[in-house]
């Protein structure tokens, strides 16, 4: 890996005494923003693979309910599974922790630890984060918590099965497994705080000379917004982790109603307490968190194609307000997920309003990207091809969503598969291609090599076609009233008769979603070794972390030369420019 | 290379590092006590007995007649005399933040040293309550009122004992740096403060909402 050789000798010189530390202390205890970057690359994806296992299981069992789970069925345990068939308790902790670590183990740290630490402070001309040792305690918050998640599975009675939502009063009575979620969580949260304080400061106070607010790049903006939601989404579900926690531990109430019956039995506890507090609680991070899931997506997108269309972005200003906009307004949609808890007809149409209200931004933002191609000379690369199939497929989740946002209609949709076919259209096709353009667009910087190009369209266009063979069908399934977790994909229910068969379709889309990943997989590692050599800027590009050196060197300060911006992020097609782009640091205009 | 303004500012927004830090963690704080308080309110007003002392357990604390409130077992006079300390040691943290600033090592020392010593009397005193309600029988799990009680001072306390590690690390060996970089040592007395007063600040709100209203 060419990351892990010795740096060039002219860059030793900029990075002192670095190259003398010891090599726990240069990629295990780093402070580096590109090593912890990739720390999080790596253990993020791992993630990201073990839950996409989880739900490959899961489609098995939904499939064929009952059917024997062929060659890992020694694995899973008698306990979960015996003879080979799941048992119901097992699918459910499959689903919580399909959801759980999708969304904070894989996804959120990839977009913002693994792709924010990268790439943000060589987009802003910064010699690293503001913070290096926080930004190293950040991961290991981070690794903890998602060790924590992942040997829940080993205690007694399971993982956490209460759904990645956690409501009580069933997570309250739930075995031993939600504990240690709970613990995961409060990891994971001080993790996400250290980052997010970390980021901003370094957006606020690293940019380089001249690179003004409307310079910086739509990624550096999307990032800055999503680390505002972080910062200040999160803190309440730490509340909401503590109160549920001493729900268990110490046996308070704060979740429990008075009276509750379970087994038969009523529960020895004081009660008063409520169950909706917690919903409150929950929702008010994890609405924000479906745009910290697709801001950064929306951010990478915009980099990709404004890199591939060789023009401008269409109305980057516009963008940017809009992502502004779309913070603020993400705090106030919260209690949409929750119109069937009978909380009444005022607080629901407010909520519907500012629901209806915060797709403009989103709408905004689309449009503005699908602009931005017309009249380009579009370049067809791989990253090329995952940032223009998330246009649609982000559409797709954006639209679906509308009819999720007003009560009328929510009240026949929620909690069917409609819901799971809307949110997977976007962190799936959507956030998730994303990522994938942002790993084939960057890896040149990181490595030095280009990923095969070849290899690359073989991941794209099987991905993109089995992606919408298991989504798709939800919409359909769920119009037609099948309930989501259900363990047997509603076999037992007449309503659903007419769609089941749906069931072995979208799973074998899904494992042939699993079979597309494997070209991703050889290309990584065939590329990291025998891939294309580049210079430092393989893809013509404007932005100033195509001006550090490719595979940039470890240990503090990424360019030869302190960085002077002269220029917007986005100027292609320049006129009169060497090779029609002006880079932000070409000399020109002042600024 | 160096990273920029660790302890200068920066001319455009006029803040070195840690002061925009501890700012904006400040701010994620206040979502947090946010959400604590709010939790207190929606919790109090969706249940009719949150605040009365059942029949049987008012009996067992010895109290007859009238309904009782649980608020009424908290202590008012100690609560107060810690307000007051608390108060106390926000103002003692800014003497040792000025006398840094006057250069006058020995003035920070006396008044960073009687914030710490202000800070062990508030837990103290917190001890003190602490004990008198398990030594009644009186835990997180009597009531919900009990519960928030002893989840809010409970956190408040931890923030108090982080802030006092720090308080007491600047004071003994962390004033070495006063010598090499005497800037980057009242940065750091000044975020350290910052802090402070947040948690006293904490306070004010705790000690009417759980011991007086
Ligand atoms: C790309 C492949 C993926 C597939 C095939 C897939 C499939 C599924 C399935 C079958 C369920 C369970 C439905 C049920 O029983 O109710 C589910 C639930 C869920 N998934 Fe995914 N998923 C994928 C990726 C993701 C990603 C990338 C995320 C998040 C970033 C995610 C987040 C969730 C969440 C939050 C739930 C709900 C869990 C719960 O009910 O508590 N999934 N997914
Ligand atoms: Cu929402």
């Amino acid at each position: 890996m060419s990351v892990l050789e010795k740096p060039p000798p002219e860059a030793e010189e900029h990075t002192g005494h670095h190259h003398h530390d010891p090599f726990w202390r240069r990629y295990i205890f780093s402070q580096d923003h590109k090593v912890i970057g990739l720390q999080y690359a790596l253990t993020a994806m791992f993630f990201l693979l073990f839950g996409f296992f989880l739900m490959i299981l899961m489609r098995w069992q939904l499939a064929w309910p009952g059917r024997p789970i062929p060659l890992i069925a020694g694995l899973l345990g008698e306990a979960n599974a015996p003879g080979g068939i799941m048992l119901p308790e097992f699918y459910n902790q499959l689903g919580a922790m399909h959801g759980t670590i999708m969304v904070f183990l894989g996804v959120v740290p990839l977009l913002v630890g693994a792709f924010g630490n990268y790439v943000v402070p060589l987009q802003i001309g910064a010699p690293d984060m503001a913070f290096p040792k926080l930004n190293m305690a950040s991961y290991w918050c981070y690794l903890p918590g998602g060790l924590v998640m992942f040997s829940s599975f080993f205690v007694p009675g399971g993982a956490a099965n209460s759904g990645w939502t956690s409501y009580p009063p069933l997570s309250t009575i739930a075995t031993q497994g939600q504990t240690w979620w709970l613990i995961g969580m409060v990891l994971l949260i001080t993790s996400s705080l250290l980052g997010s304080v970390n980021f901003i400061v370094t957006i606020f106070q690293l940019r380089a000379k001249g690179l003004t607010f409307m310079k910086l790049p739509f990624f550096v903006h999307a990032q800055l917004v999503t680390s505002f939601l972080l910062l200040l989404a999160f803190p309440p579900l730490e509340a909401a982790g503590i109160f549920q926690l001493l729900d268990r531990v110490l046996n308070t109430s704060f979740f429990s109603p008075s009276g509750l019956v379970v087994a038969g039995e009523v529960v020895d506890k004081v009660g008063g307490g409520s169950p909706l507090l917690w919903q409150h609680l929950f929702w008010f991070l994890a609405h924000p968190e479906v745009y910290v899931l697709i801001l950064p997506a929306m951010g990478i997108v915009a980099e990709v194609i404004a890199n591939n269309t060789r023009k401008p972005l269409w109305g980057y200003k516009s963008m940017v307000y809009a992502s502004i906009f779309l913070g603020f307004m993400s705090f106030i949609v919260w209690a949409h997920h929750m119109f069937l808890t009978g909380m009444g007809t005022t607080i629901s149409s407010f909520f519907q309003t500012t629901t209806m209200i915060i797709s403009v931004p989103s709408v905004v933002i689309l449009s503005a990207l699908l602009i931005s191609l017309w009249g380009g000379s579009i370049r067809f690369n791989t990253p090329m091809l995952f940032a223009l199939a998330f246009l649609p497929m982000f559409g797709i989740g954006g639209l679906t969503g509308l009819p999720l946002g007003l009560a009328p209609t929510d009240i026949h949709l929620h909690d069917t598969y409609y819901v799971i076919g809307h949110f997977h259209y976007v962190v799936a096709p959507g956030t998730i291609f994303a990522i994938f353009a942002g790993i084939y667009y960057w890896f040149p910087k990181i490595t030095g090599r280009k990923l095969s190009e070849g290899l690359g369209k073989l991941h794209f266009w099987p991905s993109f076609i089995f992606i919408n063979g298991i989504f798709g069908p939800m919409f359909i399934q769920g119009l037609a009233g099948v309930s989501r977790r259900l363990w047997d994909g509603g076999q037992q229910y007449a309503h659903a008769q007419p769609v089941l068969e749906w069931n072995v379709f979208m799973s074998m889309s899904a494992f042939g979603l699993l079979i597309a990943q494997l070209p991703f997989i050889v290309n990584l590692f065939w590329s990291i070794r025998k891939g294309q050599k580049v210079d430092s800027n393989p893809w013509q590009a404007t932005t100033l972390e195509w001006a550090a050196a490719p595979s940039p060197p470890i240990g503090h300060g990424n360019f030869h030369e302190v960085p002077v911006v002269h220029h917007g992020p986005y100027e292609y097609s320049a006129p009169g420019a060497p090779n029609g782009y002006l880079p932000q640091t070409a000399p020109g205009k002042e600024g | 290379m160096q990273i920029p303004y660790t302890v200068e500012e920066r001319p455009d927004t006029g803040l070195y590092n840690a002061k925009l830090g501890i700012w904006l963690f400040l701010a994620s704080e206040v979502m947090l006590f946010g959400a604590l308080f709010s939790s207190y309110v929606l919790l109090r007003t969706g249940d009719p007995g949150f605040m009365t002392i059942p029949h049987e357990v008012a009996e067992a604390l010895g109290l007859h007649g009238e309904a009782h409130r649980w608020s009424d077992e908290l202590s008012v006079p100690l609560a107060f005399v810690n307000t007051l300390v608390l108060i106390f040691s926000s103002v003692t943290i800014v003497m040792s933040w000025a006398s840094l600033r006057l250069k006058e090592f020995a003035k920070f020392r006396l008044w960073m040293g009687l914030t710490i010593l202000c800070a062990f009397g508030f837990m103290g005193i917190k001890a003190v309550e602490y004990s008198a309600k398990f030594s009644h029988h009186l835990y997180p799990e009597t009531s919900n009122f009990l519960g928030i009680y002893f989840t809010l001072t409970g956190l408040h306390g931890l923030h108090v004992v982080g802030g006092l590690i720090v308080l007491v690390y600047l004071w003994g060996p962390g004033s070495k740096m006063w010598k090499s970089q005497p800037r980057r040592f009242v940065n750091r007395v000044e975020t350290v403060g910052l802090y402070w007063h947040f948690v006293d600040l904490v306070w004010i709100f705790l000690f009417p909402t759980l011991y007086l209203l």
